[in-house]
């Protein structure tokens, strides 16, 4: 992008409606700022059309030497098909496995832990090796759904760049020179009771762990434990000790709520319970579903996120404006708490606003949900908790428990104990259980200058990374697929974690390591494990209770105990100035969030995770700091300017990113890249934030300073690809439109049109598929599940630059209205199967068919790759590999292929086939036993990995079927169904409530908004 | 410069360009023969194998059901290959000394598989399943032949694309009696062709006494031929 930002404005106050002009193009919908200010960059895209289909040919050969290679070729492309198949084996098992039958996958209940938290999960297993992983719908987290993050931990499981053996100082060693070298180090340590001996762990949740542990410092009382989670949840556990004078863990109940408060809160993506909200939370607006009531969800915060884009009323204030925020609206609802100055009030939520809100809330009293984020100091969580509590909230969408975790004493004391004992040499050995903190720990900790300050160091982790580097002893741990263990759920369910596969490079597991420091080197995981649960579920039968809690994925009656507890009188005056502190001109808050692909860092050497554009963003393979568009324009930057980012005497350089929707006077870093010991995919990607971040729960800093160096950096994003050229492609109602009759009117959708193609006929099955745009959160679930799915590649970041993308599903994501503080629509974007299919009638091989069942089927082997189709495709939907993308030289990757999606290569083109291999499965199930196929039987990989089941998939011919009677509602729409294309994957247009006394922002007609503008 | 070419090539050169459409042809013809030769196809070729299987002795001789071994052919896509410890069933009893038997043995000592050799081997891009084929009436034999006369396992089906689909255009002339998918010899009727019958039988037809079999199965003739039945 070339030009600045004023023009940008400039143009999209019109585009907003703000000025009428004749001969401009109305863009209601917009996708990117490019498009908006209709730069010179983005209409030179428009103008090459396709830009993922340019011509590869780039290299200066002349016509001529053209012609001499393509005579040539197509002359030995013939002889291609006289070779023989080479030979191949069967090895049959040497002993009976009866409950494995060759080419039918078992699914096993295992669990995935993020910030300590578990997922329940089923591994599909082929054979025994796991090759993709669906949600336990027993598991109260998960209910059946997963999130990008779990989709793609299979990956890591294969990953040839894991660490493959024990390491002392960067020489080779042995497990059992280590447990020898460990018990030798250990006999003067236990003469001092422990002294000196540290052990650090990420969060930890697992009931067999902690018990070791504490049993471990009973017989150590001098050694000491710490957990760090550099994306941990601290600031809630203290702002529970503020208000309630105890730990206590909080937890939701979204399927009751009605008005829900969102304080800086992303609780559809980043919290270990997030699935289940976002189910719970959708289902208070599914209208299909429901069509007397919606719920209505209020959002202010300082970087855009998911839930940000859910918002029916959305402000974007900057990070230090939230307590304030909150403390006007506990003030309204009556509580005695410090108030902002009434000059700047008016500045941080507008009159209209907060009048709305609280009488929304006050006539949903007990049916209200206000929810502070992690990003928030403690304050704001004490708050949160008087205003549920003054509106009666407080065991009905609010419930306290005890806290889930194990020992919650302060992340920060601890970790920040832990340093300082490190840099004054009060640690001899420090044992490190997982985690990374070399690079994870805030830069003004030094955690590098106190690691050096320590005898003897310890790390247990999957890859030999910054940290192992700096370590004494490196061990390789299990992957979670690989051992067993246990963990807890948000709830406090107890899943116990079964391992799939052996350890493919002889990964060892916490358990074990803490059990060779209590001096029994010699015990497995699955003894230690099984010991614990024998002690909890009782020695009688405890043969059949195991087996059923590993069956299960579950354990029953595990759930922590709840509370009833009440806020303490004196929690609103702890702060002595609740105006925000002073923000000099010139300086910016610093954000810090965690990535939302690769999270803290630990997927950074996940190509899937780093090719996943970010939800909002749609930037691959990088971070940027993200400034909003005033504020960019203000400092004349651009997207890819460098800036040098200063905090208290640190500096960082990252690349500019204007983001819609972020609040003035802010730059949001995130976390996770800048990685330099991460593997062949992760290594040397993007900026590291950590170095910025002054303590472990400080998610914003004050007095932050930028400066533009003059450089530039490519960041490379897929959201100015496949353009649809303004039309009505989402489509947005009111609930009120909706409840008046007024949605589903629409000037395209007149009578179907006539083709010149004869029309098909249907006797047995005809698949379809309804994308619900309400239900659709954007997390990048579908996406995820549908390149472990369908063998996938990736393709790295050069060739998504030049729009080589090959995810079959993406999520298209538009915004209405302002840059300040636009409304942002999600539409998730796949092949649509159109009954009159453009890309059928140009193959000239027939590689793309209809076929009997009204899929539009891809035959790989058959396509010779002239790209007719994508060219003809209005949806641009189609993938094409351009060069070999799929690897089929690494060993540990063939294992992880589905064995029943062919693997395509170079030349070929693919796109979503309505996962047509579950489609076979389950016709041939039936077709054995002489019955029709059942509705639900099949179920695509997007729609079983959907949290909010956005995507339903079935039968049109089934009169029964949900997808039946979802194609009957108002809202279903075909996009671009002008095109007389019949796509056969409708979608159902967004409905937004909005309240009533504020501006409606939606609708076909662009509309200013009242607020956000200045 | 002396003439390189005598005057009598002219002939020749002519013969090259009125020919060429035969010449052509010639060629096409012969790639199409080509393929479909036993070079190619590997028709009637005997694998070699870690032990010298006879089915012709356990199928035909002793009257082995095909899924004593092949135990997931009506379950899966698979038809499954014994397990050595299904070898030795029988075989720790019987021929315990065998000398060719002794790779047998030795996988039950070591606990290393056999690795057998593939005989029917479709490429990776088509799934094929046999339950589906087995419960709509498709014998064994319509594909592998009378493998109750093989003493060595060979193929006797090219394993084309236009093979396939012979039936699944035309499933009447493959589909028989459930009762009898498991057995060999059925004998054709009618006005099929008499077959060789060491070859194996596509044109098994289906008797008098069974008429429509394809209605009474539900076989959906319509779907059959669409690519994605067998390609994904």
């Amino acid at each position: 992008m070339t030009s600045t930002l004023l023009p940008i404005l400039d143009e999209s106050c019109r585009a907003a409606g703000c000025e009428s002009r004749g001969q401009a193009r109305r863009t209601a919908y917009w996708r990117s700022l490019d498009e908006l200010a209709e730069t010179a960059d983005f209409k030179e895209l428009l103008a090459r059309e396709f830009p993922s289909q340019l011509a590869v040919w780039d290299d200066p050969v002349g016509r001529r030497n053209f012609l001499k290679l393509m005579a040539a070729s197509f002359a030995l492309a013939g002889i291609t098909g006289c070779t023989r198949e080479p030979l191949e084996t069967i090895v049959p098992y040497v002993r009976a496995q009866p409950e494995i039958t060759p080419g039918r996958p078992l699914y096993f209940a295992t669990a995935m832990t993020r910030g300590g938290y578990a997922l329940g999960l089923l591994a599909e297993s082929h054979m025994g090796r796991p090759t993709k992983l669906e949600g336990n719908p027993d598991h109260p987290a998960s209910l059946g759904a997963t999130d990008a993050l779990a989709q793609a931990s299979i990956l890591d499981l294969y990953d040839p760049d894991r660490s493959q053996t024990v390491i002392r100082r960067s020489v080779i060693e042995t497990w059992d020179h280590f447990l020898t070298a460990l018990t030798t180090e250990l006999g003067p340590i236990r003469e001092r009771r422990g002294e000196g001996l540290r052990i650090l762990t990420e969060r930890v949740t697992s009931p067999t762990l902690a018990r070791q542990l504490e049993a471990l410092l009973e017989d150590l009382p001098e050694a000491n434990w710490h957990q760090f989670d550099p994306a941990g949840f601290d600031n809630a556990y203290e702002g529970a000790r503020q208000a309630f004078g105890r730990t206590v863990e909080t937890r939701y109940d979204f399927s009751r709520a009605d008005i829900i408060v969102s304080l800086d809160a992303d609780f559809l993506s980043t919290l270990p319970a997030s699935l289940r909200y976002a189910r719970e939370f959708i289902d208070g607006r599914r209208v299909s579903a429901r069509p007397t009531s919606m719920n209505r969800l209020y959002v202010i915060e300082s970087t855009p996120t998911i839930t940000g884009a859910m918002a029916d009323h959305h402000l974007a204030r900057r990070p230090s404006l939230i307590e304030p925020a909150a403390r006007m609206l506990a003030g309204q609802l009556g509580l005695d708490v410090g108030q902002p100055s009434s000059a700047a009030a008016e500045d941080i939520v507008p009159q209209d606003w907060l009048r709305a809100l609280v009488s929304d809330l006050n006539a949903h009293r007990g049916a209200g949900l206000v929810i502070a984020g992690e990003g928030q100091p403690p304050s704001v969580h004490a708050l949160a908790h008087a205003i549920n509590q003054a509106l009666g909230n407080v065991g009905s969408t609010v419930i306290h428990t005890v806290p889930v975790m194990a020992r919650p004493r302060s992340g920060r004391e601890s970790f920040a104990n832990l340093v300082s004992d490190m840099h004054a040499g009060r640690v001899d050995t420090l044992v490190m259980l997982g985690g990374n903190p070399v690079f994870t720990a805030p830069g003004m900790l030094d955690f590098e200058q106190a690691l050096a300050q320590v005898r003897l160091r310890v790390h247990l982790s999957e890859y030999y990374d910054e940290t192992s580097f700096l370590c004494d002893w490196h061990v390789p741990a299990a992957h979670y697929l690989e051992s067993w263990g246990d963990a807890r759920a948000y709830d406090g369910t107890a899943t116990i974690m079964q391992p799939l596969i052996a350890p493919l490079y002889g990964g060892r597991t916490a358990y074990e390591l803490v059990a060779a420091l209590a001096g029994k080197g010699g015990q497995s995981s699955y003894e230690i494990v099984q010991d614990y649960w024998r002690g909890e579920l009782g020695e009688a039968n405890f043969g059949d209770s195991w087996q059923r809690a590993v069956h299960d994925g579950v354990i029953p009656q595990t759930a922590a105990d709840t509370l009833d507890v009440r806020v303490t009188s004196s929690f609103g005056n702890e702060r002595a100035s609740p105006d925000a502190p002073p923000f000099p001109d010139g300086e910016l808050e610093a954000v810090f969030r965690p990535d939302p692909t690769i999270w803290d860092g630990r997927f950074a050497n996940n190509a899937w995770l780093q090719e996943l554009p970010k939800p909002l963003t749609k930037l691959t393979w990088d971070n940027a700091a993200y400034l909003s568009p005033a504020t960019a324009e203000q400092r004349a930057l651009a997207n890819g300017d460098v800036i040098e980012i200063t905090l208290e005497g640190r500096s960082i350089e990252a690349p500019v990113w204007t983001l819609p929707g972020q609040a003035d006077g802010c730059v949001s870093l995130t976390l996770g890249y800048g990685r330099s010991k991460s593997g062949r995919v992760g290594t040397g990607l993007g900026y590291n934030a950590y170095t910025l971040r002054p303590n472990a729960d400080a998610w914003f800093a004050h007095g932050a300073s930028i400066r533009k160096t003059g450089g530039h950096y490519k960041l490379v994003t897929t959201q100015g690809h496949h353009n649809m050229e303004g039309r009505d492609i989402v489509r947005v109602h009111t609930f009120e439109q909706l409840q008046s009759g007024a949605a589903g009117q629409h000037k395209h959708d007149a009578e179907p049109l006539p083709s010149l193609y004869p029309e098909y006929e249907y006797t047995g099955n005809a698949w379809g598929m309804v994308i619900d745009q309400t239900a659709c959160i954007g997390c990048n679930a579908c996406v995820a599940a549908c390149q472990a799915e369908n063998n996938i590649p990736t393709v790295g970041k050069d060739q998504v630059a030049v729009g080589r993308e090959m995810q079959w599903l993406r999520i298209d994501r538009y915004y209405h209205g302002s840059p300040q503080d636009p409304e942002t629509y999600f539409q998730p974007m796949m092949c649509l199967h159109c009954e009159m299919a453009p890309c059928e009638v140009v193959c000239p091989v027939a590689a793309t068919v209809h076929d009997s069942e009204g899929t539009n089927n891809m035959i790989y082997n058959r396509c010779v790759g002239t790209r007719y189709c994508s060219n003809n495709c209005p949806y641009k939907v189609r993938r094409f590999n351009y060069l070999q993308y799929t690897d089929e030289i690494t060993p540990s990757l063939k294992l992880m292929r589905n064995p029943d999606v062919t693997v395509r290569s170079r030349g070929v083109m693919e796109k979503c086939s309505y996962c047509i291999q579950r489609i076979s499965h389950a016709r041939i199930d039936a077709k054995r036993e002489m019955r029709p196929i059942r509705d639900g039987e099949v179920i695509t990989a997007c729609q079983q990995a959907c949290p909010t089941r956005a995507i339903v998939f079935g039968n049109l011919n089934d009169t029964a079927a949900e997808v039946r009677k979802l194609k009957g509602s108002p809202l279903n729409y075909g996009v671009l169904a002008e095109l007389n294309t019949q796509p056969r994957t409708t979608h159902l247009a967004r409905v937004t409530n909005p309240h009533p006394d504020l501006a409606a922002p939606a609708g076909d007609e662009p509309k200013p908004r009242d607020e956000g503008n200045s | 410069m002396p003439q390189i070419f005598h005057p009598s090539t002219n002939a020749f050169a002519k013969a090259t360009i009125f020919g060429a459409v035969f010449i052509l042809v010639g060629i096409s013809v012969a790639a199409g023969l080509f393929v479909r030769s036993p070079y190619i196809t590997q028709v009637d070729v005997v694998r070699d194998q870690p032990v010298p299987f006879s089915h012709d002795h356990h199928a035909a001789g002793l009257g082995i059901d095909c899924r004593y071994c092949h135990t997931t052919v009506e379950t899966s896509s698979f038809a499954g290959m014994p397990n050595t410890e299904t070898c030795m069933g029988c075989h720790s009893l019987i021929w315990r000394n065998s000398p060719l038997l002794e790779p047998v043995r030795a996988s039950w000592r070591n606990g290393a598989p056999l690795v057998w050799t593939r005989v029917y081997d479709l490429p990776d891009y088509v799934y094929f399943n046999h339950s589906i084929h087995v419960a709509k009436g498709v014998a064994c034999e319509n594909c592998h032949g009378r493998v109750d006369r093989m003493p060595l396992m060979r193929k006797v089906v090219s394993l084309h694309m236009e093979w396939c689909l012979d039936c699944h255009r035309h499933p009447e002339n493959a589909v028989g009696s459930l009762a009898d998918v498991f057995k060999f010899g059925r004998k054709p009727v009618g006005g099929a062709t008499q077959i060789d019958e060491d070859k194996a039988s596509t044109a098994v037809a289906t008797t008098d006494a069974q008429p429509n079999l394809v209605e009474k199965y539900k076989i959906a003739t319509t779907q059959l031929a669409d690519c994605v039945i067998c390609h994904r």
